[in-house]
């Protein structure tokens, strides 16, 4: 090793470290209301009706530029602000649903099928990342479960598994991300059957915007937000506990599971708090995210073991 | 200009937090400005390590003395953000329970580390000084700061362990002060031979 080919390096690094803070500085004093991005709304959704009994009402619902800036979408880069500027590198149209798998009818939907086939409906639900922070979210669906009946699923079909898209020229597909693509998750019959499992298609009303998971994504409300896949090709049933992506990239961080759990940590971090976008304390964690009617469905489950 | 290298120094240090402080007001940090102010504390108090730790490899490699000049100083900011991040994880991630503070210490390797790291500055930081260097004498303050060698280490993994997969901006840092380390290691095997040579 030559050290005179290192030190200047790390000495150069920082000199633009500097310059960048210095210039960043310069520019955050000369512009006192500090211009942010333009928080971009797509099409309304026709015939979306509001659900009462999924209201949340004494939550205070996070703002549409809360939940269309502050993403993890690692298609599209990892840094939370990522899917929101590379949002439109996801194409969306034409797109294809795939269902298949243990199912009598088996069918590839074009997505304005499908949001012509089921009533949407409104429900506002609370989203509990991995990473400790949460969002309630008025998302705009159907029940998966009403979906699944129209394909006849068979006696044999123990789980149902997601497909999330792969499109090259995607930065994080592109890139360096960590974790493997296509992403790819997964439910037991009975969790993707439950009545609080949505496939969800808009947000505020409007088209699901792109970094949300766009045109069509799951949500599992009392799971971290991880299991919620997005950006849906392929949803097939099975008799075998499916594969998922982050259970493949760090099998003792993240489980098949991954029920949101106060009392479970994650290796490198609490899951007893989380941290309200918008609010700067942190608060308790609900056991289940607060959906403890779900509780039923893993009596007898060893919620330790079985993260 | 010799004059103006440790006042220039003091201002550049300055920088990140008045442009944290701005952008903290002004709505510059996001949906989550709490996390956003925690890392870029962390990341600040970091870069300032690692240039810490190559002011001495400066001069011996390239000659430079001016860099040993400014080497208490950022030394000294390193641990002002190391301050300003732990006091941001402690106030609001942690509501000042120094209990669960406790137990997130010692349950979760990535905290731990974080405050190690900061625990092994501490000393360093306070024994910085014209006044402990003679207090301690020469040869027992420098024996002392090489603490700093295991803190640049220590804050590496604690930085890699912060994202949920490995950053390649992480990595490349790791190994710059992979390097600057090594380059102590040469310098001590150098030094060795040539004592051996002179005996």
């Amino acid at each position: 090793m030559r050290s005179s080919e290192i030190t200047p390096k790390s000495l150069y690094l920082r000199r633009r470290e500097f310059l960048k803070l210095g210039a960043g500085s310069a520019v955050a004093l000369s512009l006192p209301a500090f211009a942010r991005a333009k928080v971009e709304h797509g099409p309304k959704l026709a015939g979306v009706t509001p659900n009462p009994k999924f209201t949340l009402p004494d939550e205070k619902k996070n703002s549409f530029e809360d939940i269309t800036t502050y993403n993890n979408f690692y298609e599209l880069g990892t840094d939370k602000s990522d899917p929101s500027e590379n949002a439109s590198k996801l194409q969306t149209r034409p797109w294809t649903l795939s269902v298949e798998g243990e199912v009598a009818k088996p069918k590839k939907w074009d997505i304005d099928e499908i949001l012509k086939t089921f009533p949407i409906e409104e429900r506002v639900y609370r989203l509990r990342c991995v990473e400790a922070w949460s969002m309630v979210v008025p998302w705009d669906g159907f029940p998966l479960a009403d979906f699944l009946k129209k394909h006849e699923p068979t006696s044999r079909a123990k789980y149902v598994a997601f497909e999330t898209v792969v499109q090259p020229q995607l930065p994080g597909i592109r890139g360096f991300s960590g974790i493997s693509f296509p992403y790819v998750e997964g439910l037991r019959i009975d969790e993707a059957t439950h009545p609080l499992t949505l496939l969800v298609v808009g947000l505020y009303g409007e088209t699901l915007p792109n970094q949300d998971g766009a045109p069509i994504r799951a949500i599992i409300p009392w799971k971290y937000g991880f299991k919620s896949a997005k950006s849906l090709v392929r949803i097939r049933l099975q008799e075998t506990q499916p594969p998922t992506t982050w259970n493949l990239y760090a099998p003792q961080e993240y489980g098949f599971y991954a029920n949101v759990n106060p009392d479970v940590d994650h290796p490198r971090w609490t899951q007893s708090k989380e941290r309200r976008i918008g609010e700067l304390l942190r608060r308790k964690t609900l056991m289940f995210n607060g959906y403890t009617e779900v509780a039923s469905l893993y009596s007898g489950l060893d919620l330790r073991k079985f993260y | 200009m010799k004059k103006a290298v440790v006042p220039a120094a003091f201002a550049a240090c300055c920088l990140p937090l008045l442009w944290l402080a701005v952008q903290f007001a002004t709505g510059g940090l996001g949906p989550n400005p709490i996390q956003a102010l925690l890392d870029d504390l962390g990341y600040t108090a970091f870069v300032l390590l690692a240039l810490t730790l190559a002011c001495t490899p400066a001069q011996r490699v390239l000659g430079w003395n001016w860099p040993i000049r400014i080497r208490k100083l950022l030394g000294d900011f390193c641990f002002f953000y190391a301050c300003l991040h732990l006091s941001t994880y402690a106030v609001f991630d942690q509501g000042l329970d120094f209990g669960g503070i406790a137990s997130d210490v010692l349950k979760h390797k990535f905290i731990f580390l974080g405050m190690a790291t900061w625990l092994l500055l501490l000393p360093l930081a306070i024994t910085s000084t014209q006044g402990w260097q003679k207090r301690l004498g020469f040869r027992r303050w420098k024996r002392l700061h090489r603490v700093v060698y295991l803190a640049g280490g220590l804050a590496s993994f604690h930085f890699l362990l912060r994202f949920k997969t490995p950053k390649l901006e992480t990595i490349a840092w790791m190994a710059v002060i992979a390097v600057l380390l090594l380059v102590r290691v040469v310098e001590a095997a150098r030094k060795r031979a040539r004592m051996i040579q002179s005996e």
